[in-house]
């Protein structure tokens, strides 16, 4: 399965992602954001770091690079897109998540370990991972989601919550850590799995979900 | 011509910085203040060639385009000579 990481300026865990995708056996390229075409992949990562020195607000400027016309419409064929961390900002920002990702509660940078539960087992991301734990590492200042009441409802009802903090640390609605979009190909999460995919990190946990991607595509 | 735009949370949005900001106020004994929001600022600058209805149409578009977060952020702004 080809894998593209989309880099921005600013990006800072593209090779941490690039790392965890080839260790699992994807074949994986870096594509720069003025790059505009994505025909070549499978699969699209847009990795963590602070695209744009997060001006303005968390990815608002990076949804106009020349790639993100080609990361919607990919998605619109339904290929695989994760946004990690800053990535999810930027799939927000982009209108391909729905609500947004706010200060955290505690007006704190957050860096530290946190356990997710799998709220839904229902998608490629996490069907092969049913009811387990995972512990990986946030890194973020911008991560506290809220939604109005009807997107909220509709995430709980189409099973769009995949992942949930154990131990909210930010504020998040309903403990969301991660969200896909109904048509269910496109994954936006603030914890890092890419930065957990080795035990020498501390957990590999992350690995599970890049696995769960590739064992669907197989 | 000159637009001075105003960008400040919605009412309800967690604003940590405006509430923070506000019990410094009260720790420093400066009292009759219920709360505090804390916004963003910005001046655009046109170019001479623009009008006041320009200026307007400008400013609204870089509002609702790109400077404010129409899910969590309101604007407003003035249009100067």
């Amino acid at each position: 399965m080809k894998f593209a990481i989309i880099v921005f300026p600013g990006s800072n865990c593209d090779y941490d992602a690039f790392y965890a995708l080839k260790n699992i056996g994807y074949d994986v390229k870096f594509v720069w954001h003025k790059n505009t075409s994505l025909d070549n992949f499978d699969g699209i990562l847009i990795p963590g770091g602070f695209s744009y020195g997060d001006y303005l607000r968390t990815g608002a400027i990076a949804k106009f690079s020349p790639i993100m016309k080609s990361v919607i419409k990919e998605s619109k064929k339904g290929k695989v897109i994760i946004g990690i961390c800053n990535g999810f900002q930027i799939l927000i920002e982009s209108g391909l998540l729905p609500g947004s990702l706010i200060n955290n509660s505690n007006i704190k940078f957050i860096s530290k370990q946190v356990i997710l539960n799998i709220k839904s087992s229902n998608s490629v991301f996490t069907r092969h991972i049913e009811g387990k734990q995972l512990k990986m590492p946030i890194a973020h200042r911008q991560g506290n989601y809220i939604a109005n009441d009807k997107i909220l409802k509709e995430l709980q009802d189409n099973e769009q919550i995949l992942f949930e903090y154990a131990n909210n640390p930010n504020g998040s609605m309903l403990n969301i850590a991660g969200i896909i979009n109904k048509k269910r190909n496109v994954l936006g999460m603030m914890p890092h799995p890419e930065r957990a995919s080795d035990n020498i990190l501390g957990s590999s946990d992350g690995k599970f979900i890049f696995e769960s991607v590739l064992k669907n595509y197989a | 011509m000159k637009a001075k735009i105003f960008i400040k949370y919605k009412e309800g949005i967690l604003d940590p910085q405006g509430t923070v900001t506000n019990k410094a106020l009260k720790s420093i004994n400066i009292k009759g203040i219920d709360s505090i929001g804390i916004g963003k600022y910005i001046e655009m600058d046109f170019k001479k060639s623009i009008n006041k209805d320009n200026a307007t149409a400008i400013a609204e578009d870089s509002c609702k385009q790109l400077l404010a977060n129409p899910n969590t952020e309101t604007y407003s702004f003035i249009i100067e000579d």
